[in-house]
């Protein structure tokens, strides 16, 4: 064993060991469980949100998509911000409603909203299906880093085995509790070892971050700001909106906002969290200090950027700390993922076909579904293939089909029926599908636009129709209604 | 609509509508390409103008909300 795997090994015991001790003094019921007994503070909450913000798509991603397509990677800086100022006016009447109704999961919040367990079965299909194949991206963003930091001397499929039952341990044991304290590990290795890497390489191979933008200038000029065509501005616009407005759809960041005692602990975050998301600068300078020092990474190698370059610069110790830290990237928004998928399977699906269980029935059913997603995603991850691959795109698209009937179930007087909010999500989600089956683009599908706008994030129809779709029907049914009514008093008098 | 919740739109228009007119590498600033350092400011501004919303917000003066 090699000193790096132990500093990576070090970082999964430790976790575990956090993980576990996090459960403490607590009854674990499934309200502690799964919204850790809605008494988080500012810091917990900021903890959960950063913690599953930065996974290893931002570790790997971030600096392989900077790497690979420049400029349109600063697109992850940009939409993330904008979440945080929707997150200060949308989050806390989300909060109040849930406390009041005492709700786990993001179903149980349009079950209530609009009185519709139909509804509540829909979204929590919609959040699995995304969910899994993001669990998968963090199984295998680890098997990549362990192989990597630990100089191939444990192969991805143990890496990745050893991960699963960890995080699968710490989840059963303390849920969201788990998660949190696995979180402040995390944030901290990644803040410190983030920052060091993106001083460190540019002013190491180029004399400082200026010198190092313009040496990627002179070779690939105009490749650090954004191209004419593909992920033109045009791109880049529509798709910081769309994914802000999608960013708190996530079933997990959705119940994170559950656990928190008071509404000022998810505002104080809104100015918090866009300075956190600074780290990303750093994560793109390392992305842009590898293009001229490991060329030649291309498709799905791009995301080894990041650790092709530590290796080739730093002593096998240090790598270690790095993969650590890469490998607690995996394993902490796992644990949120894995506690989420399971809550939505057991609360919303079970209950909703067992109407007579009880919470404590829940609670047990929950806890033993663990390790069955894990077990799942694993088996995923190890088989590959397209399908996951496809579904993980759709995945984001997905859950921002949400958004339109959570906002409007917000305001006081909402025209949005049950029906309409159910034909919206639909029309959708299978909209999404679709697109993304037949790899449509706005330019395919309206080839009449001029040439810029065809660039536009080609999920900004799929929005459209929902949207479209759930007005007509909610017209149509408040129509149908006035009606009937109309002809019965009618016929009364 | 209570305290100062407008200038939550800021950050739309710098992000959404800005990069159409900045996306450019120079000039850099502080050695990074125009259009990072734009969105990097932005950044800066918007914890900014949510720590005035927060501050001004009365909502926060009562601690069950």
């Amino acid at each position: 064993m090699n000193v790096a795997l132990i500093f990576i090994a070090a970082a999964v015991v430790a976790a575990v060991c956090l993980g576990v001790l996090a459960r403490r003094g607590k009854e674990m019921s499934l309200e502690q469980w799964t919204v850790g007994g809605r008494g988080f503070g500012a810091v917990f909450v900021f903890l959960l949100l950063a913690g599953e913000i930065y996974t290893t798509f931002t570790f790997l991603g971030g600096s392989g998509f900077a790497y690979g397509k420049g400029g349109p990677a600063y697109y992850i800086l940009a939409y993330g911000t904008l979440a945080y100022v929707i997150a200060y006016f949308m989050l806390p009447p989300i909060w109040r409603f849930a406390k009041e109704n005492r709700l786990y999961s993001q179903p149980d919040f349009f079950v209530r909203k609009y009185d519709s367990p139909a509804l509540g079965v829909i979204v929590a299909l919609v959040g699995i299906v995304a969910l899994i194949p993001y669990l998968v991206l963090q199984f295998k963003g680890l098997g990549i880093i362990v192989e990597i930091a630990g100089y191939g001397e444990i192969s991805p499929a143990v890496a990745i085995w050893i991960g699963a039952a960890a995080v699968t341990v710490y989840v059963m044991l303390s849920g969201v509790h788990g998660s949190a304290w696995t979180s402040v590990a995390k944030d901290t290795m990644i803040l410190v070892v983030v920052v060091f890497l993106g001083i460190y390489l540019p002013v190491h191979y180029y004399g400082g971050i200026g010198s190092m933008f313009e040496a990627v200038e002179q070779a690939k000029p105009g490749f650090s700001a954004l191209p004419n065509h593909g992920e033109s501005v045009w791109w880049f616009s529509s798709t910081v909106l769309l994914t802000a407005l999608g960013f708190y759809m996530w079933p997990h960041s959705f119940g994170s906002i559950y656990t928190a005692k008071d509404a000022n602990a998810i505002r104080k975050n809104s100015i918090v969290l866009p300075l956190y998301q600074l780290i990303l600068l750093f994560v793109f300078f390392v992305g842009f200090a590898a293009i001229l020092q490991v060329p030649g990474l291309t498709g799905s190698d791009i995301d080894l950027a990041l650790f092709k370059l530590s290796v080739k610069t730093f002593d096998p110790w240090f790598v270690g700390i790095i993969g650590a830290t890469g490998v607690l990237t995996a394993l902490v928004p796992g644990s949120m993922i894995l506690m989420t998928a399971a809550t939505l399977l057991a609360n919303n699906l079970y209950r909703a076909a067992h109407k007579s269980a009880d919470d404590e029935r829940v609670s047990k059913l929950a806890k033993l579904l663990v390790p069955v997603v894990a077990l799942v995603a694993v088996y995923f991850t190890l088989r590959g293939g397209e399908t996951i691959v496809a579904l993980l795109l759709m995945g984001y698209s997905f859950v921002t089909q949400l958004f339109p009937a959570l906002i409007l179930s917000l305001t006081r007087q909402s025209f949005v029926s049950r029906e309409g909010a159910i034909a919206g999500i639909v029309v959708g989600v299978a909209t999404v599908a679709i697109i993304s089956l037949t790899h449509a683009t706005i330019g395919t599908l309206l080839p009449w636009l001029p040439e810029a706008a065809r660039e536009i994030n080609v999920g900004i129809i799929a929005l459209v129709l929902n949207v479209v779709v759930m007005v007509m029907v909610s017209l149509a049914m408040r129509f149908a209604i006035s009606h009937a009514s109309g002809a019965s008093r009618a016929s009364a008098g | 609509m209570r305290g100062p919740y407008w200038l939550g739109v800021l950050p739309f228009i710098g992000l959404v509508i800005g990069p159409f007119f900045v996306n450019r590498v120079t000039p850099t600033i502080l050695g990074m390409p125009f259009l990072l350092a734009w969105i990097v400011a932005w950044i800066l501004l918007t914890a900014l103008i949510m720590a005035v919303i927060y501050g001004l917000d009365p909502a926060n003066r009562r601690s069950d909300l």
